[in-house]
């Protein structure tokens, strides 16, 4: 504050919340005595009507250029007071709150002398910051109304397409060839047996046909910079060889192709696929992609360049295999495609990258991954699945027989703190039932066996759905855990526990499904640092609130949807993802954001531009002018935390209305006797 | 004279600790009166200056309360909290002086119940060790 500090205290009461244990009127008398408040009152409820007015009057009637209300926590009153404060002219910065009843009269209720002392100390202290607030306006963001959606699964889908229909341009970016994640790949969804290819083909569709959503598929996102309302994002469009807009999707090119062992993705290495491949039938969009790793013509002629071997001839006279040019009507191969690097700019970015199953080869008591017909749940989904490799009629890997036997495992590696998974995956139990369920309609001759700790059904006819699937015949749920698993011959021998019977159980199986942890997904950790978002201990995205905020990040302008944040079935995802589209929805809809102006700010006078402020700063806020050696802050992008002013050395980095003379100031006075 | 009251400051980040605060004492949980607490908006805000300071001043002890490790709202200001701590601890003991003085928690916007076992604890052992006197030997 430039000219003399005139500022007014007002105490409240809060009927006797307040008044039944601090003596208000001597607060507001010792309060009278410090220097620069110029007047002071009580009044029994501050924040009611006629009590706001109170404070509004003695702002105009007093000329008061800063006012210190002592009542209830910051929380409740501070936006109350500082627009009242704003109704009567005075900048709603110079308001601050002295917390007398939360932190005072409340826990010192059988000590309303000292409890009263210490009321005074605090409004002391409180006066002494005010006298240094400055008056600030919030900052105006402009906002551009595109949306980023990463990742291209059900949550990714639903999100765009919501998004896309209020009318908002989308870009949905998805790492793999094809949008629809893993619930493309299932059998049919618990409980109602719906089939995914039924359920979840039609919104890929909508997808690729809606004008507003632009899909980058085969791409991943490479940078991101900016801030709410203004982010640039690099894309990286992986070189796919194939010409994604004028390929017809025939798959002539892939029948040609003389690469045939390459263990196929979305068959969980179940099936081969080939050097061109397209993931499956349904694919969005309908185009092969060239494996350059294992592609003939690719990894010859990146040994060639890479100085390896020597060509054979001159180039284009002999053909180096090339089948899948020749066999391609409309010529859309391009053996010499490149990565391709594409800036976008959005307003808005949902992270659904869904999630991953924990590797086999982090079960080693389960075989880990060494033994055939030991697979985990979502092989055996594609083993249901009508569209699978199988045709729905599960045949077992190693051998190619119907298992006869089937043992379903539960919490393999889930809610065991020993695989760093101490947490439920929330799904298992609801898959498990359906697989044996689905398994018996294939193999009615069959014989399941379901091992589990607790049977979590907790979600709309899914108990329902548990209870009818153990009404089977010839399916049998055993409650305990698996200790080990090994072959013996070509039987794979099931080692557990019985608990409800306390007996060991040995099972000679067929075939052994585990229902592996659900982790994130592959490369969140990467993801999470460009975006700046935290995620929790085992990698999950953390929202700004578990409970009240669970969609958005503490990074504004960045949404969380999916799996992505913690397991979720498809019901709570797709929930969660039209979530978050309304959550852009509504930034979108506003045609200028705010953000508080408390942030941090540089005296350049005194900045010698050493940059340990920039170390410190989580969101890249901070930058050193390179001609004027100074620390310059990215308004939009401070998040006014102050941890640069905590280290700056020369004392010219200071969070706004809460700088280091106001903080020792309050120090100073705190320290005093009660 | 009474019994020795020492003066505590305490910096409480926004979003847990001074709601912590808050709840206990909404819970109506007593603690003693000794804390005096400053909202910062972060337990990373507080320069090691403000807790030597605060110590210079009279306080028998200085208290830093923030978010659990992986919950701040600014990502890792605790994180970095906890580092100044303990080079501020350090320091002290390089003096000669115990370090024990300085406190640094970790307390959730729903542990109100440990907020007020901290602040009592703490207010309990500096009433222990007796006073600080640093700003006399600071003179
Ligand atoms: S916000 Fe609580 S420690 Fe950072």
């Amino acid at each position: 504050m430039a000219e003399k500090p005139r500022i007014g205290v007002f105490v409240c009461h809060c009927g006797l919340n307040i008044a039944g244990v601090i003596d208000v009127k001597k607060v507001a008398e010792e309060a009278k005595k410090i220097p620069g408040v110029v007047f002071s009152t009580t009044y029994v409820y501050m924040c009611s009507e006629p009590g706001q007015q109170l404070v509004i009057d003695s702002i105009k009637k007093y000329k008061l250029n800063g006012v210190v209300v002592a009542n209830c926590s910051p929380t409740l009153h501070e936006r109350t007071f500082r627009n009242a404060a704003a109704r009567a002219g005075l900048n709603p910065y110079r308001v601050e709150i002295a917390n007398i009843r939360e932190q005072v009269a409340w826990p010192h209720e059988h000590e309303p002398e000292i409890a009263t002392k210490k009321a005074i100390r605090i409004v002391k202290a409180t006066v002494e910051r005010v006298k240094n607030n400055m008056a600030y306006v919030p900052y105006e963001i402009s906002v551009n109304k595109k949306a980023l959606v990463i990742g291209g699964g059900i949550a990714g889908i639903q999100a765009s397409l919501d998004i896309a229909e209020a009318g908002y341009e989308v870009y949905l970016v998805e790492k793999s060839p094809s949008i629809g994640g893993k619930m493309i790949l299932l059998s049919e969804t618990f409980p109602t047996l719906d089939c995914p290819q039924c359920i979840e083909t039609p919104k890929m569709t909508d997808v690729s046909q809606n004008p507003r959503i632009h899909l980058m598929t085969y791409s991943e996102v490479e940078s991101v910079s900016g801030y709410m309302g203004n982010f640039k994002v690099k894309v990286r469009r992986k070189a796919r060889y194939v010409d994604v807009d004028n390929c017809l999707g025939c798959g002539a090119c892939v029948e040609a192709c003389p690469v045939k062992n390459i263990p196929s993705e979305v068959d969980r290495g179940l099936t081969n696929r080939r050097a061109i491949y397209i993931s499956f039938d349904q694919a969005v969009p309908l185009v092969p992609v060239i494996d350059a790793d294992h592609c003939i013509k690719l990894t010859y002629e990146k040994k060639v360049a890479e100085g390896k071997i020597k060509r054979r001839s001159k180039p284009g006279t002999v053909k180096i295999c090339e089948k899948c040019q020749d066999a391609c009507e409309p010529k859309v191969i391009n053996f010499k495609d490149t990565d391709k690097i594409e800036e976008i700019e959005v307003g808005a970015i949902i992270v659904a990258t869904g999630f991953d199953l924990m590797p086999m080869e982090k079960l080693p008591e389960y075989g880990g991954g060494k033994i055939p017909d030991v697979i985990d749940a979502l092989a055996f989904e594609r083993l249901l699945a009508p569209s699978g490799p199988t045709h729905g009629v599960p045949k077992r890997p190693s051998d190619g027989k119907i298992p006869k036997t089937v043992v379903f495992v539960s919490c393999a590696g889930s809610r065991d703190p020993a695989h760093g998974v101490a947490y439920c995956s929330r799904i298992c139990c609801m898959y498990l039932a359906k697989q044996a369920m689905l398994y018996k309609h294939a193999v009615p001759d069959g014989m399941a066996y379901n091992f589990y700790i607790d049977i979590r059904s907790n979600g709309k006819g899914y108990e329902e759905f548990v209870q009818r699937v153990r009404e089977q015949r010839d399916l049998i749920y055993l409650r305990g855990k698996v200790s080990k698993i090994f072959q013996r011959g070509d039987k794979v021998v099931v080692w557990g526990a019985d608990t409800l019977t306390g007996q060991k159980i040995e099972i000679e199986a067929d075939l052994v499904v585990l229902s592996n942890a659900m982790v994130p997904s592959e490369g969140a950790k990467e993801l999470a640092q460009k975006l700046r978002i935290p995620q929790d201990e085992y990698g999950w995205f953390n929202g700004a609130h578990l409970k009240l905020r669970p969609l958005e990040t503490v990074t504004a302008g960045i949404f969380i949807a999916g799996a992505a944040q913690f397991p979720k079935d498809i019901t709570d995802t797709v929930s969660q993802a039209s979530g978050a589209a309304a959550k852009v929805i509504s930034m979108f809809a506003k045609p200028k954001l705010t953000k508080e102006p408390l942030i941090a700010n540089v005296d350049t006078e005194i900045c010698a531009g050493c940059g340990i402020c920039k170390e410190q700063c989580a969101y890249g806020a901070i930058t050193i002018d390179p001609k004027k050696k100074v620390s310059v802050v990215n308004e939009a992008l401070c998040e006014g935390c102050g941890a640069c002013a905590a280290v700056c050395p020369s004392g010219a980095m200071q969070l706004r209305n809460l700088n280091s003379k106001q903080v020792i100031r309050m120090v100073e006075v705190l320290t005093e006797d009660y | 004279m009474g019994e020795f009251e020492p003066k505590i400051v305490g910096f409480f980040c926004n979003w847990c600790t001074s709601s912590a605060a808050d709840l206990a004492g909404t819970s109506r949980l007593e603690y003693p009166a000794n804390i005096r607490p400053i909202r910062v908006p972060c337990s990373g805000t507080v320069d090691p200056v403000y807790l030597l300071r605060a110590l210079r001043e009279g306080a028998d002890g200085v208290m830093i309360g923030g978010c659990h490790p992986g919950d701040c709202h600014y990502i890792t200001g605790n994180l970095k909290a906890r580092r100044r701590v303990k080079i501020v601890k350090t320091i002290l003991e390089s003096l000669g002086l115990p370090h024990e003085r300085v406190l640094l928690a970790w307390i959730s916007g729903a542990e109100g119940a440990k907020f007020q076992r901290v602040v009592t604890e703490f207010t309990n052992k500096l009433k222990e060790m007796g006073p600080a006197d640093l700003s006399k030997k600071w003179q």
